[in-house]
């Protein structure tokens, strides 16, 4: 997030979109309902009637993957209007004429016809959000899981720029991570191209550095395959061994028949993790691990903000540590890596990164710090781009729709969209564990309008299969309000009825993420 | 600093921001005033009116936690009509409902037969599941309050017990309604409320039906701020005793990205509960969601993989860690030199620590010598 949790609540208004977050963030969720609630303004724009729409002013229903549309579509009236800050575009961006020249045509009418949002609509959005003194910008996985994933954060990085919402509290451009420290993950260097803090792999001053720092020599400066791209080098036998820490691809890999295949043709795999996941049981070695009340460290969260995990209780039986498993076997492979303690590795960690460098155990035992924090003086940074972005002018990107990858047709008559629910967390290898989560969400669902279920003649609680071009499951079919017709929604979490046995593994060019939010499939009465 | 902005509690002056109740400059100063409905954050309903003071001027006493501070004015906290006014009030809140701690007295027998009763309603047999760590007990014992002459009171509604999480004691409450606040104003899940009226008043959830039928998503909030024994964890029930050997550990909540403080308490090894790390804590600000504050169990789940294990024929086979280590080890150097480096993957994780991903993208990079490293936070 450019900005920190506690400022949504400083917002004038609230543009929420893609992110169902009263059951994917519930907490976080809390703040945008108590501005709602104290009389700020919430606009929600989803495909889903989901649960949030009840606290906003106004409920926007796009086309799922037509985003890039209606965010075009407001900057339009925005620009067309006068309404955007021409101090702050002046001053501290570039590219305006370009961007003012794309969204010409996208006219309230014209944004209505592809994304089926009454024209109206868009002009008294785009109204309200640019003539807030500040608003904020909250999305999450409905906006980056599409082909166009990276051009629709693109848009809305464009659409708050435009109106001078960037770079002050109450405002900002806000992903909301879904998992605990896909942040420091990020940080840390855990993407193919870049080490820690995103210095990138193939300049060799970063290579010399962390070579000087390791003490080895010839690191690579060729970026590396994303999982995504893993997964198609493991199918064509170019890809020979994986090592996987504490995932479960194996249940949230889109296309899963294909994932499967891929993960077979593997000459070795190992799995470290917590529990004997669906993965886990493909793989030749599998190593036991603590789990987050285990162990010592750190955690990143959404916000930037650098927080400490504690040893609780002991772990059971025979496990270790992630980093010590690591080690270990780094020491026998003839590379030796020693620490006495995650303390030690978090030294290092802020020797190479310099947002991290002034950031201690001893600082946040207490209240954790935002990066960057370049010195121990220095307070943290709980919002970004307050006098500059991050290459010193913010760059407008002009942009045009684009498609989804596959649309419904004939065959496959209804869009499907993919999330989780409040009761389960992820494939659910830690939430399945729980009688009580169970109890209130024992199985997989098929959510689906009145109107379409009484069209395919189908009641609700009743099996249905549901198919795409790339598999089929068999789940209950949930008729509810949050649907709209043509579009349903079905919940990853659950192995037995993977809903990635149906979606489409084509992948944003940029970002590699699969386009889960949209694919076509048809549904019919299970036997 | 003018005279404009003081206030005089017990004889001594205190400087206020216009805004402020008395109740605020009281707690800020460190000056004792008890309260039960009162929740930072939220509208003051005055609802148990516990924190009276006295007011020179006034009428009645007055209400602290509603009553703008204004110059000049003088408090009295506890003077003989305040302790009495309170006395008054926890009297009433004791005798209304299943109170079977030690503060409830009674003649002699009428002590066993309430005890009886309670233990069967309760279907638990210890005392209130809240003793020593209950508002009202706390203050009922500090102004000495005794019941010994009010009568029994029938309890109106059953305990409802039907979810995983949380059992509603009726009889316990005391309708100070911090709960409905905490769902309301905080939460914003407006799933409870007040329901009925006068003696047949009620918290209810939507029309007056089981919460896992209501709106309630289980977060806990209501569980947390409820001062008594009304609204308490299922699950604190099975704790083997209630205060031996409970560690208490701060930490970082391992589910979503907001990263919730949190506290677990453990016993024997085992969490038994987790709170939030209190209401001053960022970001979460005492909130929590129903995985972070029930959904433990994964932690001492009896599927924990405890032992290296190897694929031998087939099936994966218990192992040492000597023996899974150097044939990992052994493995992966033999693709490295057959195959190359670019012919090996790492995927690190969105789930384990910062220290972890460091080691495992270091691993990747220097070990294996290849920059395929990822983690599937894009899934
Ligand atoms: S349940 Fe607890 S918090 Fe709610 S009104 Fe009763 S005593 Fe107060
Ligand atoms: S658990 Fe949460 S949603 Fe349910 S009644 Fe309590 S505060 Fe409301």
């Amino acid at each position: 997030m450019t900005n920190t949790i506690a400022d949504i609540e400083t917002a004038d208004v609230t543009l929420v979109t893609g992110s169902n977050t009263t059951e994917n963030h519930p907490v976080l969720s809390t703040f945008v309902k108590r501005a709602a609630l104290h009389g700020k303004t919430l606009i929600v724009i989803d495909p889903r009637r989901i649960k949030l729409t009840q606290h906003a002013n106004s409920w926007l229903r796009p086309q799922p993957g037509t985003d890039i549309a209606w965010i075009n579509g407001l900057m339009h009236v925005i620009i067309k209007e006068d309404l955007h800050d021409k101090k702050f575009v002046e001053e501290r961006t570039e590219g305006f004429e370009a961007l003012a020249e794309t969204v010409k045509k996208y006219t309230p009418e014209y944004v209505e016809a592809i994304t089926g949002i009454d024209a109206d609509d868009i002009v008294a959005t785009a109204r309200k959000f640019a003539r807030a003194r500040v608003a904020t910008i909250l999305y999450c996985m409905g906006i980056t899981q599409h082909t166009c994933g990276t051009d629709n954060v693109k848009s809305l990085a464009n659409l708050s720029m435009l109106c001078g919402h960037m770079g002050k509290p109450g405002g900002g451009v806000n992903p909301l991570r879904g998992q605990n420290n896909v942040q420091g993950a990020c940080d840390m260097g855990g993407l193919p191209n870049v080490f820690t803090a995103y210095q990138s792999v193939a300049d060799p001053n970063s290579a010399k550095k962390y070579e000087a720092a390791w003490d080895v020599e010839g690191l690579s400066t060729t970026p590396g395959l994303v999982v995504t791209e893993m997964i198609q080098k493991a199918e064509l036998g170019e890809l020979k061994s994986l090592y996987i820490i504490g995932e479960n691809p194996l249940v949230s890999d889109p296309d899963l028949n294909h994932a499967e295949k891929a993960f077979g043709n593997l000459e070795f795999m190992v799995v470290q993790d917590i529990f004997l996941t669906e993965t886990a049981q493909m793989a030749d070695v599998v190593f036991p691990a603590f789990c987050f009340a285990e162990k010592e460290g750190t955690f990143s969260n959404t916000e930037r903000r650098v927080q400490r995990v504690r040893k609780a209780v002991e772990a059971p039986g025979f496990a270790w540590e992630d980093w010590k498993i690591l080690c270990e076997l780094a020491t026998r492979m003839g590379n030796p890596m020693n620490y006495e303690n995650a303390e030690e590795i978090f030294e290092e960690i802020r020797m190479v990164t310099p947002s991290y460098a002034g950031i201690t155990w001893e600082r946040i035992d207490q209240t954790g710090i935002h990066w960057p924090c370049p010195t121990e003086e220095h307070p943290g940074t709980p919002i970004l781009h307050t006098a500059q972005f991050t290459r010193g002018k913010g760059l407008f990107h002009a942009i045009e729709h684009q498609p989804p990858a596959e649309l419904p047709d004939d065959a496959y008559p209804f869009m499907l969209t993919t999330g989780r629910v409040i009761y389960h967390y992820h494939t659910g290898s830690m939430t399945m564990q729980s009688r009580g989560l169970n109890e209130l969400s024992p199985e997989c669902f098929v959510e689906i309008s009145s109107n379409d279920a009484a069209k395919l003649d189908l009641a609700d609680g009743e099996m249905v299969n549901v198919f795409s071009r790339r598999g089929k499951i068999t789940a209950r079919l949930n008729v509810s309000e949050k649907a709209v017709d043509g579009t349903i929604f079905i919940p990853f979490h659950f192995a037995k009825a993977a809903a990635n046995r149906l979606t489409n593994a084509r992948l944003d060019p940029v970002a590699k993420i699969p386009e889960f939010k949209v694919c076509a499939i048809s549904i019919e009465k299970a036997a | 600093m003018g005279k404009e902005d003081i206030i005089y509690i017990d004889d001594n002056p205190f400087t206020f921001t216009p805004g402020e109740t008395i109740l605020d400059v009281a707690h800020r100063n460190n000056i004792f005033i008890p309260t039960l409905c009162h929740l930072k954050g939220t509208t003051p309903t005055g609802a148990c009116r516990i924190c009276v003071v006295e007011v020179e001027g006034a009428r009645d006493l007055v209400a602290s936690c509603a009553a703008p501070a204004t110059p000049g004015m003088v408090i009295h906290s506890e003077s003989k009509e305040v302790i009495n006014a309170r006395k008054n009030i926890i009297q009433l809140m004791l005798s209304s409902g299943n109170h079977n701690c030690a503060i409830r007295d009674f003649e002699s027998d009428d002590w066993t037969s309430f005890q009886l009763k309670t233990l069967e309603a309760d279907q638990y047999n210890e005392l209130c599941p809240v003793w020593g760590d209950c508002k009202l007990q706390d203050l009922a014992y500090r102004y000495q309050v005794t019941t010994r002459h009010m009568p029994l009171s029938e309890s109106k509604y059953p305990i409802e017990r039907e979810n995983p999480f949380i059992q509603r004691d009726f009889s316990r409450c005391i309708l100070c309604g911090r709960c409905v606040q905490a769902c309301r104003e905080v939460q914003v899940n407006n799933a409870i409320d007040f329901g009925y009226r006068g003696a047949d008043t009620k918290i209810i959830a939507g029309t007056d039906v089981p919460l896992k039928n209501s709106d309630c998503v289980f977060c806990g909030e209501c569980v947390e701020v409820c001062p008594v024994g009304a609204l308490i964890p299922k699950e604190s029930l099975k704790a083997k005793t209630r205060f031996e050997d409970i560690k208490k550990t701060r930490t970082t909540c391992s589910f979503c990205g907001v990263g919730c403080q949190m506290e677990l308490s453990v016993q024997d090894n085992k969490i038994v509960g987790i709170n939030s790390a209190g209401r001053d804590v960022a970001p979460n600000n005492g909130s929590l969601c129903v995985k972070g504050r029930y959904g433990y169990d994964f932690v001492a789940s009896p599927k924990r993989l405890t032992t290296p294990l190897i694929k031998k024929e087939g099936k994966l086979t218990e192992s040492t860690w000597d023996e899974a280590l150097d044939f990992v080890a052994t493995r992966l150097n033999e693709i490295k030199d057959r195959s190359g480096s670019d012919s090996m993957g790492v995927l690190t994780s969105a789930r384990v620590t910062n220290e972890e991903n460091y080691i495992a993208q270091k691993f990747a990079r220097a070990v294996l010598k290849t920059n395929n490293v990822d983690h599937c936070a894009r899934l």
